[in-house]
């Protein structure tokens, strides 16, 4: 049976992980290699790195960063945060990137969807959507959830995976950062309209936040920061949690 | 030397560095003729099989040719899919035809099942390994271990087939017959199992 996955989120700047890094018992936290290695070992079944400055003079230490990480764990690595254009994306996948995720480029030039589905595979590009509740619809917002749009979460999600879109990462800008929980109404929403995986991410607090997501928002994959940073084995124990009610997940041996 | 063959079917960056991490020694030959001083043959590939149309009848007499040696071969993704005679989704694209059967849309029958599971497609994620025979590729992997999956299309359980995967219907995840060997899931994004399988191909390789 097909697991759902449980993914970690790093946001970086300046070659160093940004949130969630000052949690006692952590070592080394600062470092997105060390604490890819440390949940690779406790069972992550996915990375993703998001880069939040993603200015023009960091992309090279972006490409560092991706480096480093694909060079210590042999999991689907996805990297993201102001990737523009094709080259944005080359250089993140020659780097060791097997994923790219495109937010704001991707509703300003759609084309650019297809353009790196044709060239990497559908697999390879994933569509982010930050998503905000108004009265009964969900709104787009883009440049980090600075800017509202216009457009709706779930048309904008079929429209995507119609142009070659492999996955889809659906924040609750609502959520995000309350950790009271996932948006299941969003997700399911979403998760329905498409014939592809979607990742929820926004509002992880506790494990069972995990199970609604699952079961009521149906999705495929749950990805969240900080939950991780709070113990040593907070992947692992989540499993074991997942396991016991009934939702498949992968347990590393 | 391990002929990592790049014939424009997705990024191979992963791949390279699963097999250094493994301290295999790899290269990247831009013509068959180069296949002669390799020792095994990697072919690997995301996307369309209509990419495969790519290796011509040139590369697969280069790869039979390596194959006859007694060489291993190991198929990736498409690169299993091209073992096979070919694809339903481009049917006019001959595969490598060294195992009989053609791959085919996971087809789980949407509403015809009996279940109120949602079968996606593409399959993409972690799915369990059943092994169905002695294989030596598999050797060290245990019956139900989880590897990573990112495909539409699959190949049928033949007799080739060692490991299969359930995602709606049965598919060949592992086919090995003699040297030859394929696997749909992506093992330089498997994590520890995926590591090991590569491993037992490396170990294949005579001295």
């Amino acid at each position: 049976m097909l697991s759902k996955r449980i993914i970690a989120c790093l946001d970086v700047r300046n070659g160093s992980v940004v949130k969630g890094i000052n949690f006692e018992g952590l070592r080394d936290a600062g470092d997105p290699a060390s604490l890819s290695r440390r949940y690779n070992k406790d069972g992550i079944d996915e990375v993703v790195i998001l880069d939040v400055t993603a200015t023009i003079e960091k992309r090279k230490a972006l490409a560092d960063t991706i480096r480093r990480v694909s060079a210590e764990i042999f999991l689907p690595l996805c990297v993201g945060g102001g990737i523009k254009d094709e080259s944005h994306a080359n250089a993140a996948i020659e780097a060791g990137a097997d994923k790219i995720s495109l937010n704001t480029a991707a509703l300003q030039q759609p084309e650019l969807l297809t353009t790196l589905a044709k060239r990497y595979g559908s697999q390879a590009v994933i569509v982010a959507i930050d998503a905000k509740r108004e009265r009964n619809k969900f709104h787009i917002y883009i440049r980090s959830g600075q800017q509202a749009t216009d457009r709706d979460a779930v048309d904008w999600a079929r429209e995507a995976a119609d142009r070659g879109a492999g996955e889809v990462l659906l924040t609750s800008i609502d959520q995000d950062g309350t950790k009271s929980g996932f948006d299941c109404e969003l997700t399911s929403a979403v998760s329905n309209a498409v014939p592809i995986p979607v990742i929820a991410s926004g509002g992880a607090g506790t494990f069972d936040h995990f199970v609604d997501v699952f079961t009521k928002g149906q999705a495929d994959a749950a990805l969240a920061a900080s939950i991780f940073h709070y113990n040593e084995h907070a992947v692992s124990d989540l499993k074991h949690y997942l396991t016991h009610r009934g939702i498949p997940v992968r347990l590393s041996c | 030397m391990i002929a990592l063959i790049d014939y424009g079917a997705g990024n191979l960056t992963s791949v390279r560095k699963a097999l250094a991490h493994l301290d295999a020694k790899f290269s990247t030959p831009e013509t068959p003729e180069m296949l002669r001083s390799a020792d095994a043959v990697i072919v690997p590939g995301v996307g369309n099989f209509e990419a495969t149309s790519a290796l011509g009848n040139d590369w697969h007499r280069g790869i039979a040719a390596t194959v006859e040696k007694g060489n291993p071969l190991l198929g990736i993704c498409l690169g299993l899919q091209w073992l096979f005679q070919g694809s339903d989704e481009a049917p006019d694209v001959s595969g490598y035809g060294a195992m009989k059967g053609q791959c085919q849309l996971i087809d789980c029958g949407a509403g015809k099942l009996a279940t109120t599971e949602l079968f996606k497609v593409p399959h993409v994620g972690w799915n369990s390994l059943h092994k169905t025979r002695e294989s030596w590729l598999l050797q060290g992997v245990t019956e139900g271990d989880q590897v990573y999956f990112t495909h539409s299309y699959a190949a049928p359980v033949t007799d080739d087939c060692v490991g299969l995967t359930h995602y709606g219907i049965d598919f060949a995840s592992v086919v090995e017959r003699n040297n030859l060997v394929g696997v749909q899931f992506h093992p330089e994004k498997s994590g520890s199992v995926g590591l090991r399988i590569l491993k037992n191909f490396i170990d294949r390789i005579r001295p």
